[in-house]
């Protein structure tokens, strides 16, 4: 069956990106099929590569790209939040005359009709947040 | 041909509810919903919003957010009758407990080019037991 | 059409877990995951009406003993389930409701 999955909150402050991890990498163990992993509100900043946690604490956006190079899933950040947040892929970054950015490798960033798109190819959205 | 091979022929008709249960400028929620909404109109799905909960909040009526320092987004609820997007319900119980009534409500409307462009109103109220059924029968609901 | 429905919010806190149960339909299914868990803790104000809903009431394992629960400590016909179990619920039911 194909799944959709909706992210909408951050690493670390919610479980909610946490859950949807666990549920995703369920789900493709179960022979399950992503057909996108789509990070709204806060959950755009699942994809900085900026991120430094303890050592001894698990890593969410390297984790969520290594699942994604593993299965070749398609991770998107929203656009328009992202902007709004600060998360910029190097192409968004030059654009805007920015000197830096922040997008982790294995995620892309795009708009919100690939939110809608992953509905209407997905049998099952999932929608994790607060 | 049927209607049903018209729809198979344009491509897949899903039945997606928005459904909103949090109040506006609090939190950020009820704003990026409204902005999926908006694209997602582009989409010609058969889609409906539902307004529960603190949700209701979000079309009252005069907000004014000017000493707050926060973009005032309940205009954008108008232009969604021109990207067909026209039905909003929002449950009764919700706006009893919450002590409001229609009346406290912006006036939203849609043009129905299939009756001469007649001005109808887009927001219908519904009981619980109505909201009921109608979430359960869609394809898709997203909440945010 | 049936619906499962995830709760992740501490009905102590929030009124999620109520407000899904008045719009759950019988032949649907409620999930309770992250702080959703403690609706599913039996002697609870929230016990009766979780034992009280025709809609199946099923509790994420993993999140109930991260908070140091067991099912010893669930309310009667709440079911555990793993994420597994989670994936099936979702495969199982026609769409998903989150009451975020």
């Amino acid at each position: 069956m194909k799944f959709a999955i909706v992210v909408n909150e951050g690493p670390y402050t919610h479980q909610a990106s946490d859950t949807a991890f666990q549920f995703t990498r369920a789900a493709l163990a179960k022979g399950h099929e992503i057909v996108r992993v789509f990070f709204y509100h806060d959950g755009v900043n699942n994809g900085t590569k900026l991120a430094v946690p303890p050592q001894d604490d698990r890593h969410i956006p390297n984790n969520w790209a290594k699942l994604g190079k593993d299965n070749q899933l398609d991770l998107v950040l929203c656009i328009a939040a992202a902007q709004r947040r600060g998360i910029l892929d190097e192409k968004e970054a030059k654009r805007q005359g920015k000197d830096a950015s922040n997008v982790i490798d294995g995620f892309r960033i795009s708009g919100l009709g690939q939110l809608i798109e992953a509905g209407i190819e997905a049998d099952r959205t999932v929608t994790f947040g607060d | 041909m049927s209607e049903e091979m018209q729809q198979e022929a344009d491509g897949k008709i899903k039945k997606f509810m928005y459904v909103n249960r949090k109040a506006p400028y609090g939190t950020i929620y009820a704003l990026e919903s409204l902005e999926v909404v908006l694209i997602g109109a582009a989409f010609d799905q058969d889609v409906s919003l539902a307004f529960i909960d603190d949700g209701v909040f979000q079309l009252v009526k005069n907000q004014n957010t000017t000493d707050i320092g926060v973009k005032n987004f309940s205009p954008a609820f108008r232009a969604l009758g021109d990207y067909d997007v026209n039905k909003l319900f929002v449950e009764k119980e919700s706006l009893d407990e919450r002590g409001l009534s229609s009346d406290d409500l912006m006036e939203l409307t849609w043009e129905d080019e299939d009756d001469d462009w007649e001005e109808k109103p887009s927001i219908q109220l519904v009981s619980r037991q109505e909201m009921k059924t109608l979430l359960g029968n869609q394809d898709v609901i997203l909440s945010f | 059409m049936s619906i499962l429905h995830t709760v992740n919010k501490s009905p102590f806190q929030k009124n999620d877990l109520r407000s899904c149960l008045n719009h759950a339909n019988s032949d649907d299914a409620i999930l309770l995951i992250e702080d959703g868990v403690y609706g599913a803790l039996s002697g609870t104000e929230f016990s009766l009406l979780t034992s009280s809903s025709d809609a199946d009431i099923y509790c994420l394992k993993a999140d109930l003993a991260a908070r140091g629960f067991d099912k010893n400590r669930v309310s009667d016909g709440v079911k555990l389930v793993d994420y597994d179990g989670f994936v099936d619920l979702v495969a199982q039911n026609d769409a998903v409701n989150s009451w975020l």
